[in-house]
């Protein structure tokens, strides 16, 4: 199934986050293809804020069925997160296990105000009580496909599936 | 010749033992996750969850106040639980066998050994007999290795001088009995930098020094002569008694470091000490505490990479 055009879907996201973020928000990608999602979030939005970082390797819930991953990323959160807005941003909405490590990530900074999730897809199949505020289209995928995001090198992004190599997970 | 006993089928990591015979991808990919524990270690919250429910016995047969502490602490903030024996006080001194005194410890659900003993391969030792989820970290063992010392330094080079390939780095001291040395000379060499100098008296070298790929001086002030990193080595003072060396002024004068013969580095290198130090016999005070000493930093870092080791191995069960 061919996918609705990335860069239209990036407009869609921005379009429902304008308006409901205040001058000081913050955003938070989640790595790696949440943080590429998020810098263009960034960038349009005009946020005077640095934008966040966020590498969940240290919060994964399959740590011990499948060790650390390689090539952790630090995570960088250059501004206080206490009673702050934050947006979190993913590039692939799936069984939000993600999602969920990035807060408790985030918690370990402090104690945000309100925290917000924007995706860029969100293909379903939630297996935890997770959902977007922000989303820039709902797709239907079967379980045996992965959904990835791409960056070509002129800094467009890219949504693709192919098939699921094994039974690992992804959300 | 079996494999390497410190990887597993697939060619990861499920003890630290020795640098030797590690690949170049598993000690950057050490030093990356390292890298990212940094950030971890300067935030209000400390901790990560990796090791919760883990428990790590820190085993020393031999006395070390920062080597211990720093892997506590590493082991904290990976939420494990962290049990400190100095078995030479105990079991060890009723009589109990080092693999009897394990075998109790991993029927308590030990999931981790730190380990430091005297002799030459005892964490191999171990290693070889603890079941296949419980994993070995070398902390020192005799005169052979002390990979995790070796790790820190390597991230503290590359965090001063980003790039290993055009760095001539100078080990000086008591290269015949340092564990810290050999780790360095294998990880160093691994790593590909340009040149590995160690400097020190004919009587504190190993016999077969050259095979280890390094460049050998007896002269402090030739060997240090445009060097980018200066690593110094703690002179026991065990071996001050006269017969390897004369006195420790006699040594402090040939091989203590000090700003005049620093000034024949190159201008921007750094200058490491695994510590303890031992002021004025192989550093003097005022170069231990100049501004192109990084001897501080190497503490801290060590908590990131010990931190980085154990989330590897933890992870492999």
């Amino acid at each position: 199934m061919p996918f609705p055009d990335t860069e239209k879907l990036l407009d869609a996201l921005i379009d429902s986050i304008r308006g409901n973020i205040k001058p000081d928000t913050g955003i938070i990608g989640i790595h790696t293809g949440g943080v590429w999602v998020a810098e263009r979030l960034h960038a349009s939005l005009g946020i005077d804020v640095p934008m966040g970082t966020i590498d969940i390797a240290f919060y994964r819930d399959d740590y011990s069925q499948r060790g650390l991953h390689d090539s952790v990323k630090p995570s960088d959160i250059p501004f206080d997160v206490n009673d702050r807005d934050i947006i979190l941003v993913d590039d692939v909405l799936y069984t939000g296990r993600t999602v969920r490590a990035a807060m408790n990530e985030l918690f370990d900074y402090g104690r945000p105000g309100c925290v917000m999730l924007a995706a860029l897809v969100d293909r379903g199949g939630r297996q935890l009580p997770i959902e977007p505020r922000f989303v820039g289209a709902q797709v239907s995928v079967s379980d045996d496909e992965l959904v990835s995001l791409q960056r070509e090198d002129d800094g467009a992004l890219h949504l693709s599936t192919k098939p699921r190599p094994s039974a690992s997970d992804q959300s | 010749m079996s494999r390497n006993p410190q990887l597993d089928g697939s060619g990861r990591l499920t003890h630290l033992l020795s640098i030797e015979g590690l690949p170049r991808d598993v000690l950057v990919n050490i030093l990356d996750t390292a890298q990212s524990f940094v950030s971890v270690t300067e935030r209000d919250i400390k901790k990560v969850p990796l090791l919760r429910g883990k428990s790590v016995f820190n085993l020393f047969f031999e006395p070390s106040t920062r080597t211990r502490t720093t892997f506590e602490i590493a082991a904290k903030r990976l939420s494990a639980d962290v049990i400190n024996l100095n078995v030479g006080v105990s079991s060890q001194s009723k009589g109990e066998t080092l693999l009897d005194t394990v075998a109790n410890l991993s029927a308590m659900h030990a999931d981790m050994f730190v380990v430091r003993h005297s002799q030459s391969g005892a964490p191999n030792l171990i290693a070889r007999h603890v079941g296949e989820n419980i994993h070995v970290i070398n902390a020192g063992d005799g005169r052979h290795a002390h990979p995790t010392q070796a790790l820190l330094d390597m991230f503290t080079i590359r965090h001063y001088k980003q790039d290993f390939s055009g760095l001539r780095v100078a080990i000086v001291g008591d290269i015949l009995h340092s564990r810290v040395a050999r780790s360095q000379i294998h990880a160093l060499t691994t790593l590909g930098v340009a040149e590995v100098r160690v400097i020190a008296p004919a009587t504190l070298l190993p016999a077969a020094v050259d095979r280890l790929g390094v460049r050998v001086f007896t002269d402090m002030v030739e060997g240090l002569t445009d060097a980018d990193v200066v690593i110094m080595l703690r002179l026991q003072n065990e071996r001050m008694n006269g017969e390897l060396l004369p006195s420790a002024q006699e040594y402090f004068k040939n091989y203590g470091l000090n700003p005049e013969k620093l000034a024949h580095a190159d201008s921007q290198a750094i200058v490491m000490h695994p510590g303890p130090m031992n002021r004025g016999v192989e550093i003097d005070s005022s170069v231990a505490d100049g501004s192109q000493s990084v001897i501080l930093p190497q503490v801290t870092f060590g908590i990131a990479v010990r931190m980085a080791v154990m989330s590897m191995l933890a992870g492999q069960s």
